[in-house]
């Protein structure tokens, strides 16, 4: 993961709330293409350090690169037309207006024309599989629609890279099982992804590098099937001692078999 | 396409309407309708498509109305001028209002209070500074012909308004087909995704102000050359801001004929309550009172949304007993 120029460099960034160091010291380099992950308990400061990254937040410390260009402290819109987006976690539709509408305001970051823009949403919303609800009242979809919408609208600006915040959570294992190869499709056009997930199934099948997040610090970072085996991972996750137990029991299990 | 061609037909039939109205009291009843609907119409591009709720109109009207006034009488110059000058101060005053508010994040009451606070401001000026007739207010001389952009026919001045209104209704039309408005729309629905996706807030909100403040600007060119007459509590008093409000809130914030529809039905229950309770003064404030109460608690989305409500449902139901 130290290629020589990633899309997305963070470098030192730090935020602080009041009494609450959100984000300390995290340093991360994105790849260019491919699928990369950052999970971490609940509280741990991932959304956080997505809103430092597209401007949502300004960090105290530290600088974010995109694309070789110094980004930091730049505005939302700013970042998103340089082709870096974010989802939400809780889903932020255009209530009242309907899928297609919603979509085409992604589609207008770099279409002008009116019904270019609308034409385009169409074809995304097919992609994500909201094809037969394009003229629905985007506040009546269900959870599973609203995250696909959410994933439409980012897709639909043509970005570069997608940071998706959450988009199975919420989801029924057969809702998630629809959208993991949604999300492989987008990286296969060439799109780099960022995705914050705890659906822990979903991080293993799709990344390819994972960061792990605990109280506002990077703990680990790794292939997934490694990092999850990563004592440091595993107390921050199921608590403090865990991960000895788990030795032990995975020990006794196998009943020093291979020694 | 299709609503383009329902306001072209509407506007089409607009146009004749002094031909079959004959008397000039119905004239008179039928401008005042159409220039609240061109008072709804300029506050909903900015507080129906952008969600910002102005309490203020009467900034911009009073600066547009005060503006072909004062040119005329103290500096002589031709109405027409300042019929663009009007215009054109209206949308420097919407600027200014639109950069202070909208750079620091006012939004939502705090815009209203503020935008109600910028005309009072304006009213209390413009009883002092010398040049607008102060307290007394100021009377533009009669000399009807067009070249003065007075009428002599009542006509006259209902095809000149009508020309304004179109504007404002074409205006709008655009803003429901134009990537402007659907930035300008997703900014009133959700800010941060609209910002997530690469809009502007500022840039779309000053958009907005400006095109609104440019149509209330020309009503308040249009009403000083009407009546001839203005002091700062009929340019720059809340009851023009209340007018602009009211319309599109009775007729359908953010649609097309709201505005249009919000201001026939407004005319036609004043009318009413002429004909049986007579002049009483403030009886008609009374009314608006109850109707925005009413119309808030049970139609929020306006007569356009109880209209499209009815039509669906009745759709439904012939569906219902086809099916049946």
């Amino acid at each position: 993961m130290h290629d020589a120029s990633p899309i997305l460099d963070v470098a030192g960034i730090s935020k602080r709330f009041g009494g609450l160091q959100a984000s300390n010291n995290i340093s991360m380099r994105v790849p260019q293409g491919g699928i990369t992950s950052l999970i971490g308990p609940n509280g741990a400061g991932k959304t956080t350090l997505f809103a430092l990254i597209t401007g949502f937040h300004t960090p105290d410390a530290g600088s974010v690169r995109f694309r070789g260009e110094d980004i930091t402290g730049l505005a939302p819109q700013e970042i998103a037309e340089r082709g870096m987006i974010r989802t939400f976690q809780i889903v932020q539709p255009f209530a009242g207006q309907s899928v297609r509408e919603n979509i085409a305001v992604g589609a207008h970051l770099k279409i002008r024309s009116r019904a270019a823009a609308l034409e385009k949403a169409e074809d995304v919303a097919r992609k994500v599989g909201l094809g037969d609800r394009l003229d629905m009242d985007a506040a009546a979809l269900t959870v599973a629609g609203r995250k696909r919408l959410e994933v439409a609208r980012a897709l639909a600006t043509d970005p570069e890279l997608i940071l998706f915040d959450e988009v199975l959570a919420g989801l029924n294992p057969s809702e998630i099982r629809d959208v993991i190869p949604v999300i492989r499709a987008i990286r296969d056009e060439g799109v780099t992804i960022l995705l914050i997930e705890h659906v822990m199934q979903a991080v293993m099948s799709l990344s390819e590098h994972t960061w792990v997040l605990n109280q506002g610090q990077l703990i680990a970072e790794g292939a997934p099937q490694d990092v999850t085996r990563d004592p440091h991972v595993i107390e921050a996750y199921l608590g403090k001692g865990m991960a000895e137990r788990m030795a032990k029991q995975a020990a006794d299990a196998v009943g020093g078999a291979h020694e | 396409m299709r609503q383009l061609a329902l306001l072209g037909l509407v506007f089409a039939a607009l146009f004749t309407l002094p031909f079959f109205v004959e008397s000039e009291s119905w004239r008179t009843t039928i401008i005042m309708t159409l220039y609240a609907a061109l008072l709804g119409q300029a506050w909903n591009i900015l507080g129906g498509y952008g969600g910002q709720f102005s309490f203020g109109h009467a900034a911009f009207f009073g600066t547009g109305a005060y503006t072909v006034a004062v040119l005329q009488v103290q500096l002589g110059l031709n109405p027409w001028l300042g019929l663009v000058a009007g215009g054109a101060l209206a949308v420097g005053v919407a600027a200014f209002i639109g950069f202070t508010t909208f750079r620091y994040g006012l939004r939502g009451s705090y815009f209203a209070l503020v935008t109600l606070a910028f005309a009072e401001v304006l009213r209390i000026l413009s009883n002092t500074v010398p040049f607008t007739g102060a307290g007394v207010g100021i009377l533009i001389p009669l000399d009807p012909g067009a070249a003065n952009l007075q009428f002599a026919s009542k006509a006259g001045f209902y095809w000149l308004l009508w020309a304004i209104t179109l504007g404002a209704f074409l205006t709008a039309w655009w803003i429901g087909h134009s990537r402007f408005g659907a930035r300008l729309m997703a900014v009133r629905d959700n800010e941060d995704a609209a910002r997530a996706l690469g809009v502007d807030p500022f840039r779309v909100k000053m958009r907005a102000i400006m095109l609104s403040g440019l149509f209330s600007g020309l009503a308040g060119v249009f009403y000083a050359q009407f009546f001839l007459y203005l002091d700062p509590g009929i340019a720059y008093g809340p009851a023009v801001s209340v007018e602009s409000l009211l319309v599109p809130i009775v007729g359908g914030m953010g649609t097309l004929f709201g505005p249009l529809l919000g201001a026939v039905a407004l005319h036609a229950v004043s009318e009413v309550t002429r004909e049986v309770i007579g002049d009483l003064p403030g009886i008609s404030l009374v009314i608006y009172g109850t109707i925005l109460v009413i119309m808030v608690l049970f139609a929020p989305r306006g007569l356009s949304g109880l209209v499209s409500r009815l039509t669906r449902s009745a759709r439904r139901k012939t569906e219902g007993d086809r099916h049946a």
